[in-house]
């Protein structure tokens, strides 16, 4: 299932429409994450309009494909997709975070349908997502089961005992998508520590594993038609991502993983992003 | 204090089991009953008593290896498929090492996972400190959606495995290692949330309210006592909901209570017991558990003297609440 020119350009402009949810939900918030949101939004773009088999109106199909947030912090991404997607009303986006709201700070699949499970404390989702594909091939489902973790989030112990079991039991319905922004709360995750060679590491642990550029929407959806094309190993995406794309002065500064814009700020960077007309320039292009 | 431990009696014609090898008969008839049933065993099949289940079904058994953290948040992920995990290890190890696993992708996350919690408890003996866990049963009655079954006898352990696999919503099963005498039989009935009055009295002066194998050590206190004064015992089985109701009933009845349990006194069912009589009936109050103290290597029976949980200090307990009720 090749990406055509033209599903590229509209999830492009799903990708710039989710961005610009992402900064006015954080605002409106006062609180949560940017950098990563903002690094994810084409990786989830594609996954929701064109990836996934799902349907907005009935979450809970049983044949759907699982999507696991392992990096729950990163969930207001995953809210902007959805209400985008159709699962709830976009002005539903602005509750995030607040008294009441099915938006939680961090995702809590008994309050929202659609969010497969709870995250936030980070190196469980993996296992989780295991759990979900080996009890899909035990009854012969067919669907697919996606898990996606943060880069920072592999220095959990959790994420290799899951690493190993995903390995050995070779679960090729399983694939793993990396958001490799490099940036983690302390720091650059090189210094904080190291991860490198992150490749290898999975590779040993019985993976087949795919370097591709996370804002290249072509990129991930080929390397995702490969992981399905493989049946003997399970597949690892490392996504290369830029932490903040598209907001100039949020890229590559780790000091935006925490915190939300200012009103002042975030009209500047809803500026920004609607200048670029949903094209967000891909840095290995 | 007493320093006399009484010794465990055995019913005649009667085979001692422990509460392990009753959770392992409950896995063998849930196996055939329901095909939704597996087990996720760290790497401890046989001392778990999973093992003839996973004989028996090996496809329905999923061994994770020495990964407590991926064996809670894997069982999560098959529950959120449909299926009904049991995950078994040693209670120290889970909850004790996954506890944040079980809360955010278990407990929080509203899946319906067993776990099973073996060797807990001081009478694991000679391993000591690291493998006796006191602090399980604390750890998982706080958190919420979830309940707690401790049963007193193998008997009573098939049983409760079987209700919590009926039960809608996760559940934490706690297992000793140690065979312990049978204080409940074949018709007792179990249900879940409701304690069970073992040893009742016409005009009971104390009620012995008692939790996991210790209620056998509450019943020979209890006939230690049997020319003294008059005593009840309730064996309460399910920590989580407590039967706030029947611990009242019993309460209310004696006037004075003790409470038994082979867990750290702070956090533990005393603790439990404590706040629903301080809040509805205050009274005379003994509690018989571990008091801030880690275990150490010896004999079941040396350690249940060590740290005050034999039929002996139970017997005292009672007679000091009895006292106290008495010079009120």
């Amino acid at each position: 299932m090749s990406v055509t020119d033209a599903q590229v350009l509209r999830i492009e402009t799903m990708a710039a429409k989710i961005r610009a949810s992402i900064i006015e939900m954080l605002v409106a918030a006062g609180s949560g994450h940017t950098a990563g949101p903002l690094g994810m939004a084409d990786v989830f773009a594609a996954f929701y309009f064109h990836i996934l088999n799902h349907n907005p109106k009935k979450p809970e199909w049983k044949d759907r494909d699982r999507l696991v947030l392992s990096n729950g912090h990163i969930v207001p991404v995953r809210y902007a997709t959805m209400a985008h997607a159709g699962y709830f009303p976009v002005k539903e986006l602005l509750t995030l975070r607040k008294f009441g709201s099915r938006l939680q700070g961090h995702p809590e699949r008994t309050r929202l349908p659609g969010l497969e499970t709870t995250s936030g404390p980070l190196g469980s989702g993996l296992s989780q997502a295991a759990g979900m594909a080996y009890a899909a091939r035990m009854d012969n489902q067919k669907m697919r089961v996606y898990c996606f973790m943060s880069d920072g989030e592999q220095d959990a112990g959790n994420i290799w005992e899951a690493a190993m079991f995903v390995g050995a039991n070779r679960l090729s319905n399983l694939t793993a998508i990396i958001d490799r922004n490099n940036i983690q709360i302390n720091g650059m995750t090189e210094s904080v520590m190291p991860l490198e060679p992150l490749r290898s590491k999975y590779q040993a642990f019985g993976w087949h594993v795919l370097d591709v550029d996370g804002h290249n929407i072509e990129a991930i959806c080929d390397a995702v038609d490969e992981a399905k094309a493989i049946y003997e190993k399970p597949t690892v995406i490392i996504a290369h991502t830029i932490p903040g794309k598209g907001v100039s002065e949020i890229e590559f500064d780790y000091r935006w993983h925490g915190k939300p814009p200012s009103a002042q700020e975030a009209a500047v960077f809803l500026r920004e992003l609607r200048s670029l007309r949903g094209k967000v320039r891909g840095e290995h292009e | 204090m007493p320093q006399r431990n009484v010794p465990l009696r055995k019913h005649k014609d009667e085979k001692e089991r422990a509460t392990r090898d009753g959770f392992g008969d409950a896995l063998l008839s849930l196996g055939e009953s329901d095909p939704r049933v597996i087990v996720l065993c760290a790497d401890l099949a046989e001392s778990t008593r999973t093992l003839a289940f996973k004989e028996k079904y090996p496809d329905r058994y999923i061994e994770v290896g020495v990964a407590e953290q991926n064996l809670a948040a894997l069982a999560s992920g098959f529950a959120a498929m449909g299926k009904v995990p049991f995950v078994a290890s040693y209670a120290a190890f889970s909850p004790g090492r996954n506890y944040e696993q079980i809360r955010t992708t278990i407990a929080l996350n509203r899946q319906k996972v067993i776990i099973a919690g073996m060797h807990a408890g001081i009478s694991v003996g000679p391993d000591g400190a690291t493998h006796q866990m006191l602090e399980d049963l604390g750890l998982m009655c706080m958190l919420p959606n979830m309940t707690v079954i401790n049963p007193a006898d193998a008997l009573e352990a098939r049983k409760a495995t079987l209700a919590a696999a009926m039960h809608d919503g996760p559940v934490y099963l706690r297992f000793s290692r140690e065979t312990s005498p049978n204080v409940t039989t074949e018709r007792t009935p179990f249900v879940l949330g409701k304690a069970n009055l073992l040893l009742d009295a016409a005009k009971p002066d104390v009620a012995i309210v008692a939790t996991g194998t210790l209620v056998s050590q509450a019943l020979i206190a209890a006939k230690a006592l049997a020319n003294d004064f008059a005593v009840t015992v309730l064996n309460v089985h399910t920590l989580k909901p407590l039967d706030i109701p029947g611990i009242l009933k019993q309460a209310e009845r004696a006037g004075a209570v003790v409470t038994v349990e082979e867990h750290q006194l702070r956090g533990g069912f005393g603790s439990a017991v404590a706040q629903c009589l301080g809040t509805f009936a205050p009274m005379p109050l003994e509690l018989v558990g571990v008091s801030d103290r880690f275990g150490q290597s010896g004999t079941p029976s040396e350690l249940l003297t060590e740290y005050g949980l034999s039929a002996a200090y139970i017997a005292a307990a009672a007679r000091k609440a009895y006292h106290r009720k008495r010079d009120a």
